[in-house]
């Protein structure tokens, strides 16, 4: 309808390798920044910036795991221990050496790219569900190390409270505040990526996914990109760390447990795996999904069961309903619903005309 | 550590024995499905803890005895992993690997939110028929619900070894595991011979939560069990009956050790830490296993 790629003609280098080539995208593109920098954070309550605050960390998180998962076809079953190594890199910083966040967000983000770098040197030898449980281990022992060293942690079950960050001198307050905080990270982690997975690096990734002899064939250095893709990944997975610290305010390894790497690997299936957009899809439904049905329950569920019941009902339902997403997605729609999206797009391209 | 406590590490090797073996029931669920349909269940966890679950509900709702309730866990559980062949993994043959494991992992997390929903997240209590009183063997204690489970698995262990050696059954699902399409031109079923194999996971997962359930009682935490099934089988060998014995062994004699020695240290939960970096360890040297079939793949 609106959609339309003839009359389009790009007579520079520039133009052919815009992000969003097409008047339309950049018109939605314009809209959806409007939206979010000036009606977003003025139109809803603090209740509600908090939740689009949730789905903004969670963003960056699904985006990394995607380039790992979706777009290089590794397995990670620890991103939740990257995370906290994150978290508790910049909690030191701060409580220690009183560092400003743009201190603390990058190396919390290098030390997690380390680490995860360091987790995936099996990578070479060993794919599959080999990766999947040398992750797992990972997730197990970077867990255990960090409940365990009090240096790191402050001691065993404890948690480091994390002042705000601060901009120029005033300290960010309120969840509005935080939200353009949050939103500047998302913005440039979006383009970042959209971009990485369109340069030579991404195309190595995609490569090694598809058929990683014929990607070695023609030159791609494996151990080279499988790491590189584990670093970049996990580094998303820091600066989530960190900045999900900011939110609460404190850092603590129980945030950071191996649902939270089962609740990533959800958003990318349902959202759709090497998709930018499913992964800002996926955020969204696994983010809103519990507090739906958190909501939904509490409004109706009391016909059903006592109010001492419902504390035990939402958070397995919210579990089941996970699992039941993820197989029939992986089932029905292994593509997510970036795939129903296009569909939709797609349908309307042609509409009213499509035959 | 001069005086070594000779006793003490005696009692921890036989108590680790013993767990072993009955971590080696839960191992031969997983060994089972990888062997004749190369998928991989990172559910197995869950397993236990549904058949667990399921033989709780038994005594504690309908007031069934321990051989009932043993009984009904049983079948349960095979219907529910003919089901999920059928439904879930049947669809998934020939996508990537990845595919499967994740299904399998929305699995595990369905089936931990399913059923404390269903059944309540409380602790149940299974109580087997047996003695509380531990049994003496020269200077060791061993408590009689461990070798009621350790006997249980062994008998499973040597059962499930004879039927792959030597019943047609056995026999067929070996070939299915070798070649799928040779199998099936040499006229065998496969896709029956996958259901089979997800039943058989399916009753040691029963009898698996079983002894567990009774051991530890019945509640979501019994799904951690499940993580201890990863070292088991990848020292073991993925492929192999005889590895997750072995796998069993060890890890029950590492984990019992590292609990006993070193939690003092380290101020605990080296239980469920030392088998893993044993794991890694492995991985790195020989991850098929110390008798799994070896595969050669240099990229």
């Amino acid at each position: 309808m609106f959609h339309r790629e003839s009359g389009v003609f790009k007579t520079s280098y520039a133009a052919d390798m815009a992000l969003y080539p097409l008047p339309v995208a950049r018109w939605a593109m314009a809209f959806f920044a409007v939206l979010f920098v000036f009606i977003v954070p003025f139109a809803a309550g603090e209740y509600y910036v908090s939740i689009i605050n949730l789905v903004l960390i969670a963003v960056v998180g699904a985006l990394g795991l995607n380039i790992l998962v979706g777009y290089t076809g590794q397995i990670s079953v620890g991103h939740g221990a990257f995370m906290s190594v994150g978290a508790f890199t910049a909690a030191n910083l701060v409580t220690r050496l009183d560092a400003p966040f743009w201190i603390a967000l990058p190396a919390g983000g290098a030390m997690a790219a380390l680490i995860g770098a360091l987790v995936g040197i099996p990578s070479l030898r060993i794919k599959g569900l080999y990766l999947a449980i040398a992750t797992l281990a990972g997730q197990l022992i970077i867990e255990w190390t960090i409940n365990h060293v009090s240096w790191i942690s402050g001691g065993t079950q404890s948690s480091i409270e994390v002042p705000r960050p601060s901009l120029f001198g005033w300290q960010l307050k309120s969840q509005a505040q935080l939200y353009f905080f949050l939103l500047a990270f998302v913005a440039t982690a979006i383009v970042a990526t959209l971009n990485l997975v369109r340069s030579r690096i991404g195309r190595a990734f995609i490569a090694i996914r598809d058929q990683d002899i014929a990607a070695e064939i023609i030159g791609i250095n494996i151990f080279r990109y499988k790491l590189l893709a584990f670093a970049i990944s996990s580094f998303y997975a820091g600066v989530t760390g960190v900045l999900y610290t900011y939110y609460l305010g404190v850092a603590n390894y129980e945030q950071f447990q191996i649902d939270v790497s089962i609740d990533y690997l959800a958003m990318i299936i349902i959202g759709g795996l090497g998709s930018v957009l499913g992964s800002i899809f996926g955020a969204i439904f696994v983010t809103l999904l519990p507090i739906v049905i958190r909501t939904f329950m509490e409004t109706f569920g009391g016909l059903l069961f006592s109010a001492q019941d419902l504390l035990n009902v939402i958070p397995n339902l919210r579990l089941m309903l996970f699992g039941i997403l993820i197989i029939v997605f992986l089932v029905v729609e292994p593509e997510g619903l970036n795939r129903l999206w296009r569909n939709i797009r797609n349908y309307f391209r042609m509409w009213p005309f499509s035959y | 550590m001069l005086d070594f406590d000779w006793q003490f590490a005696l009692l921890l090797l036989t108590n680790g024995l013993l767990i072993g073996l009955m971590y080696a029931l839960i191992a031969l669920g997983f060994v089972l499905v990888y062997k004749a349909t190369d998928a991989i269940n990172f559910a197995q966890g869950e397993f236990v803890m549904f058949g667990g679950i399921i033989a709780a509900a038994a005594v504690g709702l309908a007031g069934a005895n321990f051989w009932v309730a043993a009984a009904t866990a049983v079948i349960v559980m095979i219907g529910f992993s003919f089901g999920l062949e059928r439904v879930v993994l049947r669809p998934l043959i020939g996508r990537p690997i990845v595919a499967v494991i994740m299904a399998t992992i929305g699995l595990g997390a369905m089936l931990r939110g399913f059923g404390p929903l269903m059944f309540g997240a409380e602790t149940h209590p299974i109580d087997m028929p047996v003695s509380d009183d531990p049994v003496y063997l020269g200077p060791v204690m061993l408590p009689p619900i461990q070798i009621v489970g350790a006997g249980v698995s062994l008998v499973f262990l040597a059962a499930f070894t004879w039927f792959f050696l030597k019943s047609r059954m056995g026999i067929a699902m070996r070939a299915v595991a070798d070649s799928q399409q040779v199998a099936m031109a040499m006229g065998i079923n496969v896709q029956r011979y996958f259901a089979l194999a997800w039943a058989m996971a399916g009753i040691v997962s029963a009898l698996g939560g079983l002894v567990w359930g009774s051991m530890l009682g019945v509640d979501v935490h019994l799904a951690l069990v499940g993580l201890k099934v990863f070292p088991v089988v990848i020292l073991g060998g993925l492929d192999s009956v005889l590895g997750a014995v072995i796998g069993g062994l060890i890890v029950g004699v590492v984990e019992n050790m590292a609990a006993g020695f070193l939690d003092p240290y380290v101020g605990g939960g080296t239980k469920d830490f030392a088998p893993y970096v044993l794991m890694i360890a492995a991985l790195m040297v020989r991850p098929y296993g110390m008798f799994g079939r070896r595969r050669i793949e240099r990229v």
